[in-house]
């Protein structure tokens, strides 16, 4: 056809060849093209990384299968390599972290967000959105030199007197270990459990509480019976945002767990999670299956990490207007 | 209504409790790393160099710079590539495109960093044979990506419409009415969430590990392996050497003050202006 | 951006650039020499202010899996190459022993003090985990008069690719047949029981915290930290106190009979002084250097580390190495083309 059609889509933008070299001219067209180009490079970083992570861990996949998530050894020297022993630290250390984190992290923020004056609660939420600025390594530092030594010589013999009927808190009390790493996660990820809650709280439409007041309600039981459970998908993102941040947390992890890859009922034993063995082993696994199978812990990893993002996002979207939340 | 009267004050003073105990954790470490770190916190720490193993003495000087370097280059790479893909996002965008982006961003957010460590070792290490203070950059640039890009959309999206209305009435292109007017107005919110990106990646250390390494010299231009805070803190803190030990304190206490301070001032500025976000 | 701006940012560019006469060496492995490694590099910096040999402690297994993948110029073991680790070398690697050492048990037991006796099969037992307590017969009949506690063994190892795990394992697996068909020798093993530390530094860290520890460290570690250590049962039956007369006892028969490659175990090697747990360590060298200033540098710091150098070894507890030794690595650093 000779002549150009000109039509206009959504975005007020016409085609056609004469319109194009109008555009071109102005520079919109232009500056469409490189912000797009630029928008694009995230998706190409994207897709190489999990393009790498699947390809450098195929000879790990195609030699154990489906069996690496079900193989208790990690043995470099017979070249046995099974994820069971990551996969439960890294577990284990996450549940303990959610287990002490959730209660108190929850509690904090029905506090602020129902129950203190605004300006406390603000400064308050101030003052916990720093904690969550603070880095890893700092938290392993402490980890190591104040809390592995009073868990070895206060904590844990307390646990083992008066728990230790139960295979959870007996065996030597080491210091480092599950438990201790537990404690350490569950200090990271409080402050998260606390800014998504309190955000998801204040967000529930006032009429909920002030409905439950008027039938004679106290504060506590608007807050516990009317509030809380409207805001209860929001909460469960809140938890499920935490989860993936303790998974896939390094440095103070690797720092009091011990770094064996045991499989210890006990909490006290030393543990290792799939971060931490990536941090220690990664630069020196000689021999291409134990780094294939190193990477293939990556890729079990990342998955994880993956699906549980994606659930607590899709809850927190459930509750609060805005689509998705980009946390530190 | 005695018992429900107790339960309420009890759980008013539990809730209160939890707040209580999970702020004074921030002041628990602030207090041990002032208190442990203080005093090794000199002159000889900011410019010395590592002394050799088991030997008293030195300090950080290489990992102070090798920081700043990283960072610097964290920046460069980060924030123009988050910074012109939120302006596609929040002012070019169609339905499909813009989807696809804010997921991957999303996602990208979530790796754990210790992936995106081995991620940098293969895509800028591996093939150059070389460690590098640049792949070092680069791991932590594309961290900061994901969040830069979706403050700025953020930012942009929440530039009044009145504002794109007068310009385009007086006869400015749309890319003249973003770079001159909208750009300009969510510039503090942008500039604070790119501060505050940085403050994070600064403090990581796993994506260090395999891609700027470690250096007990100075690490001359951009190719070399390099030392960086908390790498060194890493390192010290898992040795046996008291000296060793006292140094990890001293370079955690300037390593999160650094980031309090960045993040204390950014937040200040940022919840003065424009609808508090969270980066 | 102003003149002035971009006047700066490039001023920034070009102090950060490399100075053009610097050569930056980058070298990574073993932490059983490091403490001697860190001193030889800054003393040759010292000397050749031009050249910076950065070395990175990061374990045997690192510098091996390093030199292989050529991210680093040399390399540094306490564990030899294996055969199918120099296949997959793209060019030959040539084996440099630097120092010798020892790989001792060292202990923090609260109250016991003085040097303990291990046997072979005390050893094996702890680290398999068939010895738990501090005062089984097989630790206490060693040390008549010593009063061990009745508390659980904290054995510590490495968690890291180690040639100081090489060293101690390849002594198990010689005085132990159980340790050999069950755990074996390398630089990373799957350890029946223990505490996992990072490098030398890292369990050296944590047996000096935890109490009714024990773990394997190079001489150094435990000397540097006040760690106590204990002598170890040799082939003859001697108790042998880890010391340097004890490493150059071990290393007396290797010296004469060593192999061209320099790879050799002298583990459990015979002789009433040798300490049982003895080895050499390497340096891991391309037999081929591309760069011509980096091959330059490399050659003559291994003719310094094998003459001045070795001055260094003895006040930080290594063992300097045999004569013979020096005279066949002398003649072989012109293989490096």
């Amino acid at each position: 056809m000779a002549t150009a059609h000109t039509t206009v889509d959504a975005a007020g933008l016409s085609w056609g060849p004469r319109a194009l070299i109008r555009r071109l001219r102005s520079g919109d067209e232009v500056a469409r093209l490189i912000t797009l180009l630029f928008a694009l490079v995230v998706v190409l970083l994207t897709v190489l990384l999990v393009d790498q992570l699947w390809i450098n861990s195929a000879e790990a996949r195609h030699r154990f299968g489906l069996a690496f998530f079900w193989t208790r050894q990690w043995d470099p020297v017979f070249n046995q390599f099974g994820a069971l022993p990551f996969i439960y630290g890294t577990l284990v250390t996450s549940a303990l972290g959610l287990l002490i984190a959730v209660p108190l992290g929850l509690g904090a923020a029905i506090f602020l967000a129902e129950l203190a004056p605004r300006r406390l609660s603000d400064n308050l939420t101030f003052l916990i959105d720093l904690l969550a600025a603070v880095p890893s390594v700092i938290y392993g530092l402490l980890g190591i030199f104040i809390l592995v030594p009073l868990m070895r010589t206060e904590i844990q013999p307390a646990l083992k007197r008066t728990l230790g009927f139960t295979p959870l808190f007996q065996g030597p009390a080491y210091g480092i270990g599950l438990l201790t790493a537990g404690l350490v996660l569950a200090v990271m990820i409080v402050p998260f459990i606390i800014s998504v809650s309190r955000e998801v709280l204040l967000a529930v439409p006032g009429e909920q509480r002030e409905a439950a007041l008027a039938l004679g309600a106290t504060r506590w039981e608007a807050t516990w019976k009317a509030v809380v459970p409207y805001a209860r998908t929001g909460i469960i993102g809140s938890i499920f945002l935490a989860l993936a941040r303790a998974l896939g947390e390094t440095m103070a992890v690797t720092m009091v767990i011990g770094n064996n890859p045991r499989i210890s009922a006990s909490l006290f034993g030393p543990g290792y999670s799939i971060a931490a063995v990536l941090a220690n082993e990664f630069s020196e696994a000689t021999g291409n299956l134990y780094l294939s199978a190193l990477i293939e812990l990556g890729l079990v990893l990342f998955l994880l990490t993956f699906v549980i993002n994606g659930l607590a996002r899709l809850l927190i979207f459930l509750t609060t207007s805005r689509g998705s939340l980009v946390h530190t | 209504m005695f018992w429900r009267k107790s339960v309420n004050v009890l759980m008013l003073s539990l809730t209160g409790l939890c707040a209580l105990v999970a702020v004074s954790v921030l002041f628990f470490i602030l207090g041990y790393l002032v208190y442990h770190g203080g005093k090794d916190v000199n002159w000889d720490f900011f410019t010395k160099l590592p002394k050799p193993v088991g030997e008293a003495g030195g300090g950080m000087a290489n990992a102070i710079v090798g920081s700043s370097k990283l960072l610097l280059l964290a920046a460069l790479f980060g924030v123009p590539v988050g910074l012109l893909g939120g302006v596609y996002l929040a002012e070019f965008g169609g339905r499909a495109v813009p989807f696809v982006v804010r997921y991957t961003a999303d996602l990208l957010n979530g790796v754990p960093s210790i992936v995106i460590g081995i991620f940098a070792y293969a895509l800028v290490v591996m093939p150059v044979h070389h460690f590098s203070t640049f792949a070092g950059g680069f791991a932590l640039g594309v961290m900061m990506i994901p969040i830069v890009l979706r403050s700025t959309e953020e930012f942009l999206r929440a530039v009044p419409p009145a504002l794109r209305e007068g310009a385009m009435a007086l006869g400015a292109s749309k890319w003249r009415t973003i770079s001159s007017v909208v750009l300009p107005a969510a510039s503090r919110g942008i500039l604070t969430a790119a501060l505050l990106a940085l403050a994070r990646v600064a403090g990581e250390t796993a994506p260090l590990l395999f891609t700027a390494f470690g250096n007990r010299f100075w690490s001359p231009g951009w190719g070399q392996p390099i030392a960086s805070l908390p790498v060194m803190i890493f390192t010290y803190a898992v040795g046996p050497y008291e000296d060793w030990h006292r140094q990890a304190w001293a370079a955690g206490l300037v390593l999160l003050g650094l980031v309090l301070i960045t993040n204390i001032v950014v937040r200040t500025l940022l919840s003065r202006g424009t609808s508090p976000q969270r980066p | 951006m102003s003149m002035r701006k971009v006047l700066g940012f490039a001023l920034l560019m070009v102090l950060a650039a490399a100075p053009a006469w610097a050569q930056n060496i980058n070298a990574a492995g073993a932490t059983f020499p490091y403490p001697i490694y860190s001193k030889w590099f800054d003393e040759y910096h010292k000397l050749h202010p031009t050249v910076q040999i950065n070395y990175q402690s990061i374990g045997s297994g690192g510098g091996i899996r390093q030199l292989l993948d050529k991210t680093v110029d040399f390399g540094a073991s306490d564990g030899p190459m294996t055969d199918e680790q120099l296949q997959q070398a793209s060019v030959k690697v040539l084996h440099f022993p630097t120092v010798l050492g020892a790989d001792v048990p060292s202990y923090n037991i609260p109250g016991v003090t003085g040097e303990l006796k291990f046997t072979p099969e005390a050893l094996a037992g702890i680290f398999l985990g068939k010895v738990t307590k501090w005062n089984d017969p097989a630790i206490s009949g060693a040390n008549p008069g010593v009063k061990l506690p009745a508390e659980d063994i904290v054995v510590v190892h490495r968690s890291d690719g180690s040639g100081t795990t090489y060293i101690w394992t390849d002594y198990l697996s010689k005085v132990s047949d159980e340790w050999r068909t069950k755990v074996g020798k390398n630089t990373s093993v799957n350890w029946p029981v223990g505490l996992g530390g990072k490098g030398n530094e890292g369990v050296a860290g944590l047996v000096k915290q935890t109490p009714n520890s024990i773990g394997y460290v190079e001489l150094i570690y435990a000397v540097q930290n006040n760690i106590p250590y204990g002598s170890v049962k040799n082939a003859t039956g001697e108790f042998v106190k880890p010391s340097l007369a004890g490493v150059s006892a071990a290393a007396a028969g290797a010296a004469t009979s060593m192999p061209d490659d320099f790879r050799v175990s002298i583990t459990n090697a015979p002789g009433k002084a040798a300490y049982p747990i003895s080895s050499f360590t390497w340096l891991l060298i391309p037999a081929q250097i591309q760069d011509a200033a980096k091959k330059v540098a490399i050659k003559d710091f291994l003719g310094w580390m094998l003459t001045a150098g070795q001055q260094f070894c003895e006040p930080l507890a290594y063992a300097k190495l045999p004569k013979e030794v020096v005279a066949k690595e002398q003649k072989a650093i012109a293989m490096i083309q």
